[in-house]
């Protein structure tokens, strides 16, 4: 891999940008791994950069069924952030954020992380007591959060409805300074180009159709691009986990839903963080193009299609006109839908399946973007040495049957 | 936008009705005697699937009455509705 450096950039401005290399090989797949992650996404990408550079295990590959990143990775609203409620969601999402905060120079490759704070609204004295009960939980566990008034809020964000006549007034808000966004095509882009860079082989518009088993074991897999045998396989599929389950002989708690976003035409300057309502119920920042990007809830209703209704995006915009009365006129550029995989308590799974050396990481739901380097860390360690690394312990998928599920609905403040 | 036919007022659009999920599965009958994997089962495991979905809907704007309705993930095509306690139309091929 030839590195990106300044040198670099001047010689190939001189050569007309003609000396550029892929950024990776698009190779045959060969007869057999050890081991093969299924779903191309920035999980999946991240899981084999992990297992070949911490681990030693490069004959791996990636099979994407469509493009690279073209999934929820290239779908989301690009927000990163850590201050979830509880002691498990917190460590494995400040692993993940701590991660994002050396990203671009671990990979060589720009991934726009942009750390320019998030601010949580609070509309009700409920939420505004739900909100310290949070930051307070946050702090305990080593993250930074904060506790704004009123004024604090509206002096950080000036062009919010500042008015106490409406059904919902900002009465204050939570925030994590160190959040932020990031460039998501990069992140996918940043993990292939560094896992190809050791060896890993990513293969795309290959899509799995069957998997063969041994007894209880885990074999190989049967693809669209012939059969693939692996020593071990990870399902990284996020809204097709399901699909994949079925394929391979077990359940999931899993249900398929759209998550919707659109952007706005390009303006000026007018947002320098992330702001996000669970009562009126949007989030948003600025790209830096200058679109706001907005996004809000998922369609109810389960769905592969990659789209949703229209109430929703309605729903997005109003709620963005009660927030920010200056966005009432600005016309939606594009608008499209992610298959989000939506577990009963909001928390992803991670770890083993009923089937031996068969792993698996789903359930990330409408949130899963900011876990993406912490995701495919955790999730390479387990493989690498066949138990749960200490931060997916708690995200096994006995939970449901044990009952300790790791409620997020809410805890962490709905949207994502 | 889905145009949902309720079995008991007609065509109306998605904004009317409350989704329900996965319909027909069962409550274990030996509830005292079942397995926390039994529940477990019941309470959170769902087909999910890619293709035609049996599923409950609720007309919480007109009649507030539950119904059955089969539809297709990918498509959105809505192929029957039917009152509970009907028999259950065949999936399409």
């Amino acid at each position: 891999m030839r590195r990106y450096n300044f040198v670099q950039l001047l010689r190939n401005a001189i050569g007309f940008g003609e000396g550029w290399q892929e950024a990776w090989r698009s190779p045959e797949p060969k007869p057999s791994y050890d081991v093969v992650i299924v779903g191309g996404g920035g999980h999946g990408l991240a899981t084999a950069y992990y297992l070949a550079k911490l681990h030693g295990i490069r004959n791996v590959a990636v099979l994407e069924k469509g493009w690279l990143g073209g999934g929820n990775t290239g779908r989301n609203t690009t927000v990163v952030r850590s201050n979830y409620l509880w002691d498990e969601s917190a460590a494995i999402y400040e692993h993940s954020l701590k991660l994002w905060e050396g990203l671009s120079q671990e990979l060589n490759y720009n991934v726009m992380f942009s750390q320019r704070n998030l601010v949580m609204l609070a509309h009700t004295e409920h939420e505004q007591n739900e909100a310290s009960r949070r930051v307070h939980a946050n702090r305990l566990n080593g993250i930074d959060a904060e506790i704004w008034s009123r004024e604090q809020t509206l002096a950080f964000i000036p062009i919010l409805n500042p008015s106490m006549d409406i059904r919902y007034p900002v009465m204050g808000a939570s925030a994590q300074p160190r959040a932020g966004i990031a460039r998501h095509d990069a992140v996918a882009w940043g993990f292939a180009r560094g896992a190809d860079a050791l060896g890993v082989d990513i293969i795309q518009n290959c899509e799995v159709i069957g998997v063969r088993r041994e007894g209880s074991r885990i074999v190989g897999l049967d693809t669209t691009r012939g059969k693939i045998d692996a020593k071990k396989v990870a399902f990284v599929a996020a809204g097709h986990s399901s699909v994949l389950a079925e394929l391979a002989g077990f359940r999931l708690p899993i249900e398929s839903h759209p998550l919707q976003a659109m952007v706005s035409e390009p303006i000026k300057p007018v947002l320098d963080t992330v702001v996000m309502s669970g009562t009126v119920h949007a989030y948003v920042s600025q790209s830096d193009k200058g679109e706001l990007v907005m996004g809000a809830g998922i369609d109810a209703f389960n769905s592969y299609a990659q789209r949703g209704s229209l109430p929703i995006l309605e729903e997005i915009a109003s709620a963005m006109i009660e927030l920010f009365p200056i966005v009432s006129r600005l016309k939606i550029l594009r608008s499209w839908g992610g298959i989000v995989d939506i577990c009963p308590d909001a928390s992803p799974i991670i770890g083993k399946t009923p089937v031996d050396e068969l792993f698996i990481n789903c359930g990330w739901g409408t949130g899963g973007f900011k876990a993406t380097p912490g995701s495919g860390w955790v999730l390479a360690d387990t493989i690498a040495n066949d138990r749960p690394h200490k931060l997916a312990e708690p995200f096994s998928m006995e939970r449901f049957a044990s009952g300790r599920l790791i409620d997020e609905h809410g805890a962490a403040a709905v949207a994502h | 936008m889905l145009l949902i036919p309720c079995p008991y007022c007609g065509e109306r659009a998605e904004p009317e009705f409350r989704y329900g999920g996965e319909a027909h599965f069962r409550r274990p009958d030996n509830h005292l005697e079942a397995t926390d994997e039994t529940w477990a089962d019941y309470l959170f495991m769902r087909k999910n699937p890619k293709g035609w979905h049996r599923e409950r809907w609720m007309h919480i704007a007109g009649c507030k009455r539950w119904f059955y309705v089969v539809r297709h993930t990918v498509t959105h095509r809505i192929a029957a509705s039917y009152k509970v306690g009907d028999t259950w139309p065949d999936l399409p091929a």
